[in-house]
């Protein structure tokens, strides 16, 4: 795996710098300038006041966190930032105990209706959650979990992505290593999550990762499941918060600055396991 | 948890194979339920809702075929459809083409590999409905709009982006291809990678032009990561709502239905209009295309 982010370790082809090498990178550097110019003028003008948003400068001239105050202050983006983290803590903490269980399970237990259970888990790989959308909610209204968070968080709970990316890796644990842990009198709950969960640890963290972010992100179902603006996720937040700010964009891109800056410090952080998260699920699914 | 118990291992009577059989259930007990109540049984009910009439107030009253007839005669359906795949069939070779080729030089580039990949990677892991109005903020008119301004600046004419029946698809078409761009990029990087040197090299000492071994080598091993790529790429384009319904909130899928996708009409027809059978109909045609789509990926995949 470490030769995928380490390009120095490929064998030296060029002995010296090619005029064709420095203006493939010029390219490739105002490309990546380009992609993170929308993202550059977000924060931006989240620091100018209302009469600088048509001064169009990328580094204002007086910047001023104002609009910040005002925005956690005034509005309820405090409160839809703990339910987001709240509902993505949750659903990643429930994905990362039971999609490894079953992927363990699947694994390395031979038992009646394995494959039965394995294909049924896969096949709701094929079904659309804007498919299920509709029962649930007529569920939730049933059943009173509208507008809370069990509500938000219970289609979440386990993922078949998840299962299947576990097995993958529970898969490549020895059996040996489970052998002696039986020999020892440990319970087989003990050797998993003892001997064989500590195994899989850059499965886990790239499952948590992926969990996480997706939750955080998440829009679809939170905006049918809630109504109450306490409920609110970050993103269902925001776009109530926009609508009723019009055009004051200068607010409008503070609560995006605000909906954002979490997961720009989780990428700056996790980077490297992100991008080989990426390619672990990528190359796997 | 109960499972932390070793009550099922205490039992010294119980066989070897029986003991494990209590522990594999007793793992699998939740997740079965999960996957039953959550994921088989929802689906089940919604192709049955999708044969009934019903408005959440009255009880639901079977209407036969009703809801698909009336869908396939809707002149909005067909306008709707028109769009998803309208955002699918531009979208997707324009995403992969643009990937592939930052894929491929950034490939090969070790000062600031680092760097580059991440500014590239940045906007996949950003917020869709934030990012949506950043760039609705980028589309409007001059002086608020960046674009428009810049084009003003420059003594260009302004386009009108989202208030055009032409442009508006496009217009957040590019905000889609713009988010998932990175995800394409890092997954054919480590397809790149997988293609063993020695071919390369085999290559080069044959004399073999930079074009010919793209052409011969790269593309055809790379063609299982790109297969991937079509069909996740497909699938969210299929999928895409969250671009659209915050680039257009003052009149979803607008102007005049002219950017609304599949999922913008289901929502609507089940939470505006609470038309719960004819919205579990459309969400019916979506999974048909889903699984078209998903099985004609298996199917490439074998004759290969």
């Amino acid at each position: 795996m470490a030769a995928i982010d380490t390009p120095a370790s490929r064998p030296l082809t060029m002995t010296r710098i090619r005029p064709g090498r420095i203006l493939a990178w010029t390219v490739l550097f105002i490309g990546g300038v380009l992609m993170i110019t929308p993202i550059l003028f977000m924060f931006s003008t989240s620091l100018k006041t209302a009469g600088q948003i048509y001064d169009l400068r990328l580094i204002p001239q007086s910047p001023t966190l104002a609009n910040y105050v005002k925005v956690l202050t005034e509005g309820q983006f405090l409160r839809w930032f703990l339910n987001s983290a709240f509902v993505a803590i949750c659903v990643t903490l429930s994905n990362v105990f039971f999609d490894s269980l079953v992927g363990y399970t699947l694994a390395k237990f031979r038992f009646r209706g394995r494959q039965l259970v394995f294909i049924a888990i896969l096949s709701t790989l094929m079904i659309p959650t804007e498919m299920l959308v509709i029962p649930w909610y007529i569920m939730s209204a049933n059943l009173g979990w509208l507008d809370s968070y069990w509500g938000i968080m219970f289609p979440g709970m386990m993922t078949a992505f998840g299962t299947f990316l576990m097995k993958q890796f529970f898969e490549t644990v020895p059996d040996d290593f489970i052998e002696a842990a039986r020999m020892d009198g440990l319970n087989e709950f003990t050797i998993w999550w003892r001997i064989a969960m500590p195994l899989v640890t850059p499965a886990l963290s790239a499952l948590a990762i992926f969990t996480f972010l997706g939750n955080w992100t998440a829009f679809f179902w939170p905006l049918i499941s809630t109504t109450s603006k306490e409920l609110y996720t970050l993103p269902v937040g925001l776009t109530s918060f926009a609508v009723e700010q019009a055009i004051q964009w200068e607010m409008i891109m503070t609560g995006a600055a605000i909906a954002t800056i979490p997961t720009l410090i989780v990428f700056l952080v996790l980077q490297r396991y992100i991008v080989r998260g990426v390619m672990l699920a990528g190359l796997k699914g | 948890m109960a499972m932390t118990q070793p009550s099922p291992q205490s039992g010294p009577r119980l066989s070897m194979r029986t003991r494990r059989a209590i522990w594999v259930w007793a793992f699998l007990a939740l997740p079965v339920l999960f996957y039953s109540v959550i994921r088989f049984y929802p689906t089940i009910d919604a192709f049955r809702l999708s044969f009934t009439n019903w408005n959440l107030l009255s009880p639901p009253e079977y209407v036969g075929v009703q809801n698909y007839r009336d869908m396939f005669a809707s002149a909005e359906f067909w306008q709707v459809f028109r769009n998803t795949f309208a955002y699918l069939i531009i979208g997707t070779p324009i995403s992969l083409l643009l990937s592939f080729t930052v894929a491929y030089f950034l490939d090969r580039i070790r000062f600031g590999h680092g760097f580059l990949r991440a500014l590239y990677f940045l906007p996949y892991i950003t917020t869709a409905s934030a990012m949506g109005w950043v760039w609705r903020w980028f589309y409007q008119p001059a002086p608020t709009g960046v674009i428009n301004s810049v084009l003003g600046s420059l003594g260009m004419g302004q386009l009108d982006f989202l208030r055009s029946t032409t442009w508006a698809l496009p217009s957040i078409m590019v905000t889609a291809i713009w988010a998932g761009l990175g995800f394409q990029i890092i997954i054919l990087m480590a397809g790149l990678r997988s293609i063993p040197q020695t071919y390369y090299e085999a290559a080069r000492i044959d004399g073999v032009g930079e074009f010919a071994i793209l052409r011969k080598i790269t593309l055809p091993l790379l063609k299982p990561t790109t297969v991937f790529l079509v069909v996740f790429s497909s699938i969210g384009f299929l999928r895409i709502f969250d671009q659209v319904y915050n680039m257009t909130t003052n009149d979803p899928g607008g102007p005049l239905g002219s950017t609304k996708p599949l999922v913008l009409m289901i929502y609507q027809t089940a939470f505006n209009s609470y038309q719960m059978g004819a919205a579990a109909a459309q969400t019916v045609v979506l999974f048909t295309i889903l699984l078209a789509i998903s099985l004609l990926q298996l199917w490439i995949l074998r004759t290969r």
